[in-house]
């Protein structure tokens, strides 16, 4: 191994396995093998490099080729072209490095050129399943650091002066919620990460379990002993098969190395983390109701005080951070404070990973300084909206958080202005959403979300988000009244202010977000009785141009409810009492005849 | 793991294996590039590129990254190899053996004299 000349890097996060990385690690071995090459190139199964829209995604080095869309038939031309004769195989190269001739750095491509990657530094680069390439990135040196030459007192002064920020959401100093636990008195303390990434279409913490899960076992060491625990748990959803296997395999050698277990570092420090997976219910994101999860009771929160640092997992002080949040921790020790302090703006330091989705050209993970715009992540990072259609806005926070209009693109990001523009930083997830995207129906998307999810131990969330979403659901069936405009804005304050915990506190922002930016198209919808954007098929009718239809019947014979009538030859009409607003005829129209209002 | 000692023993064997990932354009690099289209692997390139490989890995040579190209042009010459140093001047050397390219690390790369028997001056004249 010691040998090899090339390695070739394989994305394994779970958006390239989904699309066969697997397959393609086994045909890479066959075919390198039958080339007799076994000896001098490596294949390496690592985390996410991030353009997951581009996979599944393959690095060679030392050349620092980007393969992407990589398909097992590809396989034997990569090996016999680069790996056996030296030639870049140009038509699989990432398209935004080839420039005419030459081909740039993946470092100067427009998706990696703003990016900075503190909590990802590892993802796509190392073997998330050998300890030793960890290592040789300076892995477990922070430990080393802390527990040979920092004091507890020491390693909590160093992350409180860094400035750094819960990652997974409310953004609440770590530095302050370490100290808290370690003034609690008491022999045991308790470190937990919270692994529950509920937020649809986040997936920061997946990947970095799944291409770095060592960054957080060495933070989580740490963080014990800063606070004097010896135990640990990571809560982690049950749907992370990947990350789950990662992370234990990633336990199994910390414990081989003596990274784990007693005594590490000679120093007398025992440390032990344990595993729990979580069922997939979103208020187990919500700390105290995680914690009643690892204990073995069902889900629920509970009211604070007690917070978590006094009284916590089985009763005794503990700390819960955020994966991402512990991913930063070791760099934070090794390169000093004022290095993270110095990044980022006054009030929010260091770097934020997102999860790039919706209606965005690359989809994928990315982190950036905070600070960054709003355009600057999706027109510069992410390539825009695609299809020529237009930004309306972008959602963060998930079915906590709010909706960005296009007016604040270019709010620098970061906790405190997310906050002011109504929305919230939230775990990452960031949606991007076009025209084509009805206000209305998102809110009530996310809304449907936290009715599901609501634990129902609270009235305010069990019947206040239900009873919004009623409302919602009357405007978009074109019944409503204006009145129902103050009722839910009324509703939304108090659930905010009486619900038990962050779940029902959060659930109406999206309501409260898209009624404050795009209020006109809830208008529209209440005394119009129309969508804007075309989706909310109540408020929709198809209609026939007679002008531009030529009779062909080619949409009367798809109508699947037969609402399509008229001679060959001659203009149709659509029977609007028999229509279904499926909108196959419109797609079916080859003249274009059909349009939506 | 009993001490930090142990820990680095193991950052300091695996980091040259790490050190072929880092991105290797426009840095300081040497760079030996050894010619491997059909020409060359014919007349040999394969286990020249092999020792090249196995010098610099046992010298612990970081700052050495060995690769390969298509045919550089002069197939009676062939196994060729291309020294690139980081000031951009560029050495030739041609028909190499596995001791020669030994020869080449130890002199050239490790100690900065050019090996001039082998390169496509000598064989040119």
């Amino acid at each position: 191994m010691e040998l090899a000349r090339s390695h070739v890097l394989v994305c394994g996060g779970t958006g390239c396995t989904a699309g066969g990385s697997e397959n393609l690690i086994k045909s890479l071995e066959t075919e390198i093998k039958a080339k007799g090459l076994d000896k001098e190139v490596k294949v390496v199964r690592t985390g996410c490099f991030g353009l997951c829209e581009e996979g599944p995604n393959m690095i060679i080095y030392p050349e620092g080729v980007f393969y992407s869309h990589v398909k097992v038939t590809d396989v034997p031309e990569i090996v016999e072209e680069h790996l056996y004769k030296g030639r870049i195989v140009k038509r699989l190269l990432y398209k935004e490095i080839v420039e005419g001739d030459v081909t740039k750095s993946l470092n100067d491509t427009p998706f990696y050129k703003k990016q900075m990657r503190i909590a990802l530094r590892n993802c796509g680069v190392i073997d998330p399943e050998n300890i030793e390439e960890y290592i040789a990135m300076d892995g477990y040196r922070a430990l080393g650091k802390a527990l040979t030459e920092m004091k507890p007192a020491d390693v909590i002064d160093v992350v409180l002066r860094s400035g750094l920020r819960g990652r997974g959401g409310a953004g609440f100093p770590t530095g302050m919620k370490w100290k808290f636990a370690a003034a609690s008195p008491g022999p045991k303390k308790y470190v937990c990460c919270n692994a529950d990434e509920g937020d649809p279409g986040a997936f920061m913490d997946r990947s970095v379990l799944e291409g770095d899960p060592h960054a957080v076992i060495e933070a989580m060491i740490i963080a014990g002993y800063a606070i004097g625990s010896d135990e640990g748990y990571i809560y982690v959803r049950a749907e992370y098969p990947i990350a789950v296997k990662r992370l234990n395999t990633a336990i199994k050698q910390a414990k081989e190395y003596g990274l784990l277990g007693k005594d590490i570092f000679g120093t007398g420090f025992n440390f032990d983390l344990n595993i729990r997976l979580g069922a997939g219910a979103f208020v187990c994101g919500e700390e105290t109701a995680l914690m009643t999860s690892i204990e073995g009771h069902r889900g629920e929160p509970r009211s604070r005080p007690p917070f978590p640092a006094v009284k916590g997992l089985f009763g005794k002080p503990t700390i819960l951070n955020n994966v991402e949040t512990f991913a930063n921790v070791a760099q934070i020790i090794l390169n000093g404070p004022e290095w993270f302090s110095a990044i980022g703006t006054e009030k929010s330091k260091g770097t934020k990973v997102f999860a790039l989705g919706g209606k965005i050209t690359n989809t994928g993970l990315v982190e950036i300084p905070m600070g960054t715009t709003l355009r600057e992540i999706v027109e510069d990072i992410g390539g825009g909206v695609p299809n020529g259609k237009k930004f309306k806005a972008a959602q963060t926070g998930g079915p906590s958080g709010g909706c960005i209009p296009a007016q604040h693109f270019d709010t620098p990001i970061d906790y405190d202005n997310l906050i002011a523009i109504g929305s919230m930083m939230g775990s990452g997830g960031l949606i991007v959403m076009d025209e084509d995207t009805c206000m209305v129906d998102i809110a009530k998307f996310f809304l449907q979300f936290t009715v599901d999810e609501s634990c129902g131990k609270c009235a305010p969330c069990r019947l206040g988000i239900r009873k919004l979403l009623d409302i919602l659901e009357k405007i978009t069936s074109g019944n409503g009244e204006m009145e129902d405009l103050d009722r839910l804005e009324e509703l939304c304050v108090h659930i905010k202010n009486t619900a038990l915990c962050g779940l029902g506190q959060t659930a109406p922002n999206p309501v409260l977000s898209t009624l404050r930016y795009f209020r006109d198209e809830y208008v529209a919808h209440v005394r119009d009785k129309r969508c804007p954007a075309g989706v909310c098929k109540s408020l929709l009718t198809y209609e026939i141009d007679p002008n531009k239809c030529t009779g062909c019947t080619l949409c009367a014979r798809n109508c699947p409810v037969g609402a399509i009538t008229g001679e060959l030859k001659k203009p149709h009409v659509i029977d609007k009492s028999k229509c279904i607003k499926c909108g196959v005829c419109a797609s079916k129209c080859k003249f274009k005849a059909i349009s939506k209002k | 793991m009993k001490s930090l000692a142990e820990l680095a023993a193991i950052r300091d064997k695996m980091a040259q294996t790490m050190n072929l990932r880092e991105e290797n354009r426009d840095t300081d690099k040497i760079k030996i590039v050894v010619g491997m289209a059909t020409c060359g692997i014919a007349a040999g390139a394969r286990p020249v590129m092999n020792a090249f490989v196995d010098e610099v890995n046992k010298r612990q040579l970081k700052h050495v990254m060995v690769s390969q190209v298509g045919c550089i042009g002069m197939c009676r010459l062939e196994p060729m190899a291309e020294v690139f140093m980081p000031d951009g001047s560029k050495t030739t050397y041609v028909k190499l053996t596995d001791e020669k390219a030994r020869r080449i690390v130890n002199e050239h790369i490790v100690n900065g004299k050019i090996v001039y028997e082998y390169t496509i001056g000598a064989a040119e004249k």
